[in-house]
């Protein structure tokens, strides 16, 4: 499942994008850094052999969806707003105790479950095509429901971008 | 020098996970709140796309798809309401968001 210090390398910026975001004051800084990780994540999706998820991936989520936070932030002028914390300092220790808590949760689970490891099977197609029969072979009606999802999605987003009428018009 | 398998995975998605936890819970910008949701629903993907490889099964490839158009709509619809309590409290700090009617 790839070359070891392919891995180490894109995990390694991708943890550390992560933490630029989670750390940056201005959260503009913090839009790019998550961009950065989104994109490392889309190049392991194409060294896992899933190329299309991988252009997806960067099509959407590090076009799309990020141009719109950034789209936002500029908007509101909202990049230096909010602290990293509030005032209270308790809830600092708190939430990076209960991070650490989570952590080893999972580490426990992982560790447990290292037994059932048997090998990496054979690379499958994973070719637009045959991700496209996969989709509407088996999930058809999920398929349906994602269109339904977005269209409410998107009349909501409308009605409640609408100014009031009347109200400082 | 080791084989990477599914564990380097399952362990990078966890760290990717625990840092979006943790800025849900540290941050106090509403914005940055929605970006460590995303993250955290991008190291599930990844996830699926490691398991997907392991396994051999396209179906988790195909579950990625459903998840980035979930996450799209959801940050369409955050988004507004960003907005929208933007216009009437003048901020987007999440504890001067207190009140059910503004």
């Amino acid at each position: 499942m790839g070359n070891p210090i392919v891995f180490f390398i894109l995990a390694a910026i991708a943890i550390a994008a992560a933490m630029g975001m989670l750390t940056s004051r201005n959260a503009v800084h913090s839009a790019l850094f998550l961009v950065l990780n989104f994109a490392t994540i889309a190049v392991l999706y194409i060294v896992l052999n899933a190329p299309f998820i991988g252009m997806v991936q960067i099509t959407v989520y590090a076009g799309a969806i990020m141009v719109l936070f950034l789209f936002v932030i500029m908007l509101l002028g909202a990049d230096k707003l909010g602290g990293v914390v509030g005032e209270d300092k308790w809830q600092r220790y708190l939430a990076g105790f209960l991070a650490v808590a989570l952590v080893v949760v999972f580490g426990i689970v992982l560790a447990q479950g290292g037994g059932v490891d048997t090998g990496t099977a054979t690379a499958i197609d994973s070719s637009p095509a045959a991700l496209g029969m996969r989709l509407f072979e088996g999930y058809v009606f999920p398929f349906e429901v994602t269109g339904v999802l977005l269209l409410t999605s998107m009349i909501g987003v409308v009605v409640l971008g609408r100014k009031k009428r009347g109200k400082d018009a | 020098m080791p084989d990477v398998t599914i564990d380097w995975y399952v362990a990078l998605s966890i760290i990717l996970f625990a840092i979006g936890a943790l800025g849900v819970l540290l941050r106090r910008n509403a914005i940055i709140i929605f970006m460590s949701v995303e993250m955290m629903l991008n190291s599930a993907n990844l996830l699926f796309v490691a398991f997907s490889r392991h396994l051999g099964d396209l179906n988790g490839q195909v579950l990625v798809f459903f998840v980035i158009t979930v996450a799209a709509a959801e940050v369409a619809v955050g988004l507004a309401l960003i907005v929208t309590i933007f216009r009437t409290k003048q901020s987007i700090n999440i504890d001067e968001i207190n009140l059910l009617k503004g």
